[in-house]
Formats: C-alpha cells, structure tokens, sequence
C-alpha cells in the first residue's frame, strides 16, 4: 500500500476546506500569492514522499487554483522555467511550447523545451492525483464535473470515505450524481459485509456494479451471496432487455437508411415500370452536394449540412430528369433494356466522380449538434446521428405520403402507376407525370445521400454499395406500395441486426438475401402487392 | 429468321449444319483456330505475323468469354429471361476446375501439404471439407464443372419459374443470388480461399501450364467447346422446343394457355445455359492462372449481357462478336487510358441500346437486306 493518502482522509479534509472557502470572498484569493508560490516550490524536490505531502498541503490549501496545479501535474504539463517561475505548458507539440504562468494564468508565449523542466511524478502519485482530483471535483460546482468524478468512485470508495460520502449524498442537489454515488457507497457496503448494499445496487447496470457484485456472490458470507446471485439474475435480465432495444435502434437505423435510398426507387419502378440501376448514382450524387456545400462554407458544417438537403434534392432530381429524358424516354415498353441503359449511365457517373473529383473517400463533417449520443443509461446510448437520420427518413416518408394521398401530382402518379393507358385518355399527361415522377424519385434518392454523408463514407462506389438493398426493399415490399417499401426496409434492417451476432455481418447479409429470393418465389409481388387486373403486367 | 427448314434432315443435333448462318459461323470459328495456330507453330518468332503465346491465350480468354455469351444469349435471347447472374455459373465451374488444379499442385506447394492447398495450412485447418473430395480425379473434377452449375440452377430456376417470376423480378433476383455468393465466397470460413480466390496452378492432367504448348492447346480445346456450345444451342433454338421457347418469351401466358408447361421448358434451357456458363468459366481458369470471388460480382454478370446486346440478340453468334468486340476494346483501354474504360463501358451500354437496339447482328442484317432491296436476286420471295 503505497496510497499516501487515503481518500477518505482527503475527502474530510476538503469538506472542511470547501466549508471555509464558500465562506470566503474572493478578494482574498490574491493576497497569498506568495504562499502559492510556496504551495509549488514544495512539489520540486527529488524525494517523492515528499512531493506527496506537498500535494496533500496543496489540497489542504483554500487556493481555486489547485485542480488545475494538480491536472496539469498529472499530465507532466506543469514544469519549472530556468529561473524559477512555475508555468503550466499549454500545448507540448514541437520545439516550441506555448506557455502559461501557473500562479496567474496569464500566457507567456513559447519558450523553448530546452528551457523547462518537467517536475516529474511517479505511478503512486499518478494514482494519488487521480484520486485527489476525484474528490476534489465532488466539490465542484460544475455538474458535470461531479457527475464524472462520481462515476470514478464506483469500486474505490474505503472505510474512510464511507463517512463523509453519506454526508455528500444528503447535500447533493443532482439526481444523477447523487444516484451513483449512492451505488458507489452501496458496493462499499456490500465489500463490508451490508446486506442492503445489495439491495440498492439491484436496479443497476454499470459494470463495476456487477464486477462488485459478482465478487460478493463468488464471497464467503452466504447470506450475501444469495442476495448479490439474486440481483446479478435480474441485472442480467436488465441488460438483456437493453441489449434487445439496442439491436432494435442499430436495426432500425440500418432500416431508415435502407428506406431512403429505396423510396425514390419504388417511386419510379412503380409509376414506370422501369429499374434505374442509375438510383445508387443520385444517392452518391447527393452525399457529393453536401461535401460541396460543406466546402463552400467552410466552418459551418450544421448550415451547409441544413443547406445541403434543398440542393441535394434539386441537384439529384435534374440529373435524374435529364436521364429520363435523354435515355429511358426512348426506351418505352422495354423495361429489361433501360435497366442496361441506366446501368451504364452508373458506369458513367461513376468514373465522372472519380477523374473529376477524386477516387478517394471524401470527409463530411458531422455538426457538433449531431454527434455524441444519448445516454438512456449505463448500457444503453444511441448515437444522435443515427437519430436524426431516422427522424430524417419518417419525414420524407410522411412527405411523400402527403404528396401521393393529398396533391394533383400524387393522384395522377396514382392513376398512371394503375393504368396508365385509361389515365392518359382521362387527359393526364402521362409523359408530364414520368418526368415528374422520375425528378421526384431521383431527388428522394438525393436526400437519402445527404443523410448517408453522415453515416458512411462518401466516395464514389457510395451508390453502388446500396443499389442491390435497395432493390431487395422494393421488391420484398411490393413494387408501387410506399407502405410496403417502409415496412420491408425497416424489417430488413432489423433482421440483419438481429442476425448479425451469431451469424457475422456477412453471412448475415447473405441470410437476408436468401431470405429475400425464397420471399419472392412465396409471394412474387412482394408484401403488399398491387390488386386489379392492371397490376398483371 | 434462318428456323430450320424442314427438309433438311429430321434429327435434331444435326440439323443447324444445313443452316447457312451455322455452316459461316463454324467455318469462320474453324478457319480462325487454325490461322492463329498456324501463326503461332510455323511463323518464327522474329516474324511481324507471328503470334506470340501471350496473344494466344488472350484468344483463348475471349473464345470462353464468348461461350459464356452464348449461354446468355440462349436464355436472353430465345427466353426472354435476363440473368443477371450468370456470372455465378461462370465462377462456380470456375471454382470446381479450380479445385482440381489445386489438388493437382500436391506437395510442390509453399507449405508442401500433400493434401491441403495452401490458404488452408494457413487457416489451420486440420483435413479437407467434405466438398473437396474427390476434386483429385479430373472425371470428377470435369462432370463437376457442369453438374455444380447445373444443379444451382435446376433448384433456383425449379423454384422462381414455378411461381412465375418473370422479367424485372427474375433479373433482380439472379442479381441478389450472384451478389449473395460472392459474399459467401470472400469468406475465408467457405473453404474457397477467400478474397485470394484459388491460385498459383502448375499442371493440367499433367501437362505444365506455364508452357506455350498447353496454352495453344487450351485456346485450340476452348475453340472446339465453343463450336460445340453453339451447335448445341442452334439445335435446342431450332428444334420444336426451341420454338415453344420463343413462343414464351413473346407471349408467356398465351403459351401456356395453349396447354404448354411453360416452367418446364424455361427449366430446361436454363440448366443446359447454366452448365454452358460453367464450362465456360472451366476453360477460362486455367488460361487466365487464377479464379476468386471478383468473378461473381454483378458488375460482371450485366458487362456478359452487354456482350450479348452488342452482338445482337437472339442469334447467337451475335453474342460471339459482342464479347469478342468488348473484351478486346477492353484490352485495348485499359492498356492505354485506363480511366476512359469505364467511360467507354458505360457508353457503350446507353448507345447500343438506344441505338442499336439489335446489335451488330442487326447492321449486318440490315445492311444485307438493303443491298438485296437494291439488287432484287432473280427468284422472287414466295
């Protein structure tokens, strides 16, 4: 044991600290400049017994400077100039650190490394800071701050923090911090023999809770073991339930992304009759719009991203009518031949991204409101981006459902998709309604690219790499059926996630298309097939 | 339409012989062999004319290519069914000829196993998988070729063609089926070699494939196949079977409400076309030394129908000069402007079937019919 200081020492020792320093003014911090100067001179000596004690004089100390001191001990960025000034070293990168003072914070500019000197710590007072510092930022006024620290204390907690964490608990005004220090104090309990530490520990699901508790169960005192094998079944339950909603989320999103790229196409299939093996394209085409937009604005990736699903739309949408109208409208009534046709059109966008911009990946930038996650609890988070495309995708399914169900444009898609030869001699424009259908499909695809640039990585073989799902969730959903294509991209989805871990992604994914070819030979028309005599065809 | 004319002769095999645009095929076909291997034995090297090995066993490649179009083409064109994946039949009797050169290596490998290739002393496995017996015997080897493709797509094709999948649905699902394989195939778990593929071959029932003579003997063997593939084709397209097969393709449901078991035929045609592939992909594994999972993808399996649209649908050997045409615009590009392929590939898809919806069998057609609408012959049409 070579803890120089015990926590709980440290603890009753700041408590009384943090006491007094509320009680002071901060008039009073600038006075003892001096006796900080005092505070550090101490940490450089050779011995390090000695520079324990000057930790523990700093933390006894009333100084707000001192978890800085400590951090920046830690990290072996506090160092010692050649005459005798005491700076913190803000970035170690190169010749030439730039430098602050330590007592005042005020910068230095760059002084060179040759000029410093490191005051060196050990791995005993490594792990003594990082205790101090625990502690200290139970103290801290900053929530977040004790919410870390507190989630530290799982497992560390001794017979002397008991005492004053019970104190803590009673004072803390944070939910969330108090939650885990209560945990923290209960795997104490149970350590030492206390039968309702395990009681409290039940609902949780932190490892550390069930590192605690597995222990317990493995211990000598039976009455303890029952009890923690108790909680570690319905802990185990717990976390089979989260993993459950975890592969559902992953399953899901996998199913929204699945969705996007798919919609455009049952669109378009389903009012033409006609496969564009040119859909991956617009997709990758719209990833490619939000690299641009990104460019053009350069340190706003939120804007140029919001920017980006407008343009994406309407860059994929021209593109996808100047295909129509250059190709598929010449090949009519020949479904098998414009899927060749469109097919090299794929080719070509393709090597078009490729000599024009670069065959490498190119980097989109998440916006900071994007990223990070959301923690639900300690074994379940889902990632924001995922989210968002998930929302993303339910909003472009429930605007196309509004134009399918509520315009003039959906009811002669409509018409024309069920019989197209009565519809045009009810006086629908037909050949209007295959250029808008084909700019509205292609454009959905290049929304499904804009929200793929933040999932995947944007490169040219982006729309090739979903082509083949995308025609699997058609086809499984019924061809001309929004709600068919949501329901089989979303189940598509969350099959694979459920396959994924016994079968590997692979195998997995050749499951599912196995799945999907023995489907069609059930049910040719899909999930939900088109009824009537125009849906022989 | 050159269909049989009946007086010819009654048996089936021997029937597309009596057909002119046969009789020019095969001479050309024959007349093409014995050219390049003339070229090849008795011009010396230092000769302009000579044909070097290389340029041999680039024949070779493109002759397979070329069976393998014909196998597409019977069922494009004479079916109406546009498989997207018969890039999958290609590799499998790929894969099994594969197998056999694999064994055949023996101990002269890096690990020197006698029985294990060698990406499985690498993988640690202890004994061949059951489905690698047997691939030592080159009868074996050989019927597998054809009876693994076929059997792939007897279950496949029994399966969609007995609940009517049809047009855009049966091309999107071969599509799956060969996408779906090559993923199984890159695993290295299946026992194939994974992403490597299988590789490093050295003999042939005993002959050195490194050796100029064995590649000539394998251009001069794929020739033949490919004779051999087209007169069998011919036979099946204008034999009786072969004009309930067109039937189908134009009109599927009259067909059979004429009393026609419609799946039974497409079956049929399906599983000889599939074994056709196989053989194909046989020939071409060991002129071109290697055979992995890129053979599956199903970038591949719509360039074969490209072939076929270019040459021309429906006549087979129209599905010959496409991919002849293709792969050697292809050599071409990619030894000179690599990136401009792709480009030259994507065209090529968009331009002939715009514009060249028949291929370059229909320009010839049309240019044959035109010069005998300028110059009427003396005997009129019936």
């Amino acid at each position: 044991m070579r803890r120089f200081l015990s926590l709980g020492l440290l603890c009753l020792l700041l408590f009384s600290v943090t006491v007094t320093a509320q009680a002071q003014t901060s008039a009073t911090v600038e006075a003892d400049d001096a006796a900080a100067l005092e505070l550090l001179e101490a940490l450089d000596v050779r011995s390090y017994p000695a520079k324990g004690e000057a930790i523990i004089a700093i933390l006894q100390s009333d100084d707000e400077r001192a978890r800085d001191w400590l951090q920046s001990l830690l990290d072996g960025r506090l160092q010692r100039t050649d005459d005798g000034r005491f700076v913190v070293v803000l970035e170690n990168r190169g010749r030439d650190w730039p430098v602050a003072d330590a007592l005042t914070g005020e910068p230095l500019g760059d002084m060179s490394r040759r000029d410093l000197d490191r005051i060196g710590i050990n791995n005993a007072l490594r792990n003594q800071l990082r205790s101090a510092i625990a502690v200290v930022d139970l103290y801290s006024p900053d929530v977040e701050r004790r919410r870390t620290s507190a989630t530290r204390l799982l497992g560390e907690v001794d017979e002397e923090l008991a005492a004053p964490l019970s104190e803590l608990i009673a004072e803390e005004e944070d939910a969330q911090v108090k939650r885990r220090l209560t945990q923290a104090l209960a795997i104490y309990q149970v350590e030492s023999g206390e039968l309702e530490g395990v009681e409290t520990l039940r609902g949780s699901l932190h490892p550390r809770v069930r590192v605690a508790l597995n222990r317990a169960a493995n211990g000598d005192d039976p009455i303890i073991a029952d009890a923690a094998n108790e909680a570690l079944i319905s802990i185990e339950q717990n976390l089979k339930i989260n993993r459950g909603l975890e592969t559902l989320y992953f399953g899901l999103s996998l199913g929204s992304v699945l969705v996007l790229a798919a919609i455009g196409l049952a669109i378009t299939f389903g009012v033409m009759g006609v496969i564009n093996m040119a859909h991956g394209e617009l997709i990758m085409l719209g990833a490619y719009t939000t690299w641009a937009m990104q460019q053009l604005l350069p340190g706003q990736p939120g804007l140029a991203l919001i920017l980006s699903i407008p343009a994406g739309f309407m860059v994929a949408a021209l593109a996808g009518v100047a295909i129509e109208r250059s190709v598929i409208q010449f090949l009519k009534g020949r479904p098998l031949e414009t899927l060749l046709a469109t097919f090299g059109i794929s080719l070509i966008l393709q090597q078009l991204v490729r000599t024009g911009i670069s065959p490498l990946n190119r980097t989109v930038i998440t916006p900071e409101w994007m990223s990070g996650s959301l923690v639900v609890n300690d074994a379940l988070s889902l990632t924001l981006n995922r989210m968002y495309v998930l929302g993303f995708a339910l909003v472009v399914f429930a605007g196309l459902m509004l134009i399918m169900r509520r315009t003039r444009l959906g009811l002669e898609v409509r018409a024309v998709t069920q019989n197209r030869a009565m519809a045009r001699s009810m006086g629908i424009r037909a050949t209007r309604v295959d250029i808008m259908t084909f700019a509205l499909g292609s454009g959905v695809a290049g929304l499904a690219g804009v929200a793929l640039s933040q999932l995947t990585n944007v490169g040219p073989n982006l729309g090739q790499n979903y082509i083949i799902d995308s025609f699997m969730v058609v086809v499984f959903g019924g061809v001309g059926n929004l709600w068919g294509t949501l329901v089989a991209g979303l189940s598509l989805g969350v099959i694979n996630q459920v396959l994924e871990p016994w079968a590997g992604a692979v195998l997995a994914k050749i499951i599912v298309l196995v799945f999907i070819i023995l489907f069609i030979q059930k049910r040719p028309r899909g999930l939900f097939p088109q009824k009537g005599r125009a849906a022989e065809g | 339409m050159s269909l049989t004319t009946e007086s010819s002769t009654n048996f089936w095999l021997t029937r597309p012989f009596s057909e002119r645009s046969t009789q020019i095929f095969l001479s050309v076909l024959l007349a093409a062999l014995a050219l390049v291997t003339i070229l090849h034995v008795a011009v010396p090297p230092d000769n302009p004319l000579h044909v070097g090995a290389y340029t041999v066993n680039l024949f070779g490649k493109y002759l397979s290519y070329a069976l393998l179009a014909v196998a597409v083409d019977l069922v494009w064109g004479y079916l109406g069914i546009l498989s997207l994946g018969h890039g999958a039949f290609f590799a499998i009797g790929g894969y099994a000829m594969g197998m056999y050169l694999m064994r055949q290596i023996g101990e002269r490998g890096t690990y020197g196993h006698p029985v294990l290739p060698d990406f499985m002393v690498f993988l640690n496995w202890d004994s061949l998988p059951w489905y690698w017996l047997g691939f030592d015997m080159a009868w074996f080897a050989f019927a597998m070729v054809l009876i693994a493709p076929g059997l792939l797509a007897l279950v496949f094709g029994f399966l969609a063609f007995r609940s009517r999948v049809t047009g855009v649905y049966l091309s999107i699902i071969t599509q799956a089926l060969t996408f779906a394989l090559m993923l199984a195939f890159f695993r290295n778990e299946m026992g194939f070699g994974g992403n490597n593929g299988l590789t490093d071959f050295r003999e042939l029932l005993g002959y050195n494939l490194r050796s100029n003579d064995t590649r000539l003997g394998l251009f001069i063997a794929t020739g033949v196949a490919l004779a051999l593939g087209y007169i069998l084709c011919r036979a099946i397209v204008t034999s009786k079977l072969g004009r309930v097969c067109v039937a189908t393709r134009d009109a599927e449901a009259r067909t059979r409400f004429i009393g026609y078991r419609v799946e039974r035929f497409q079956l049929f045609v399906f599983v000889v076309s599939a074994m056709l592939a196989g053989l194909a992909g046989a020939l071409y594994v060991p002129q071109v030394g290697i055979i992995n999972p890129s053979e599956f993808s199903p970038i591949f399996s719509i360039e074969i129908v490209l072939w076929v649209a270019l040459g021309g649908r429906a006549t087979l050997y129209g599905a010959v000069i496409g991919a002849i045409l293709v792969n050697y615009a292809k050599t071409i590009f990619t030894g000179v402007m690599p990136d401009a392929w792709l480009f030259a590939l994507g065209a090529m898809f968009v331009l002939v079937t715009v514009f060249l919806p028949k291929g370059v069998a229909g320009l010839f057609r049309y240019l044959k019919r035109k010069t005998r609408d300028d110059h009427p012959p003396k005997e009129a049409t019936a």
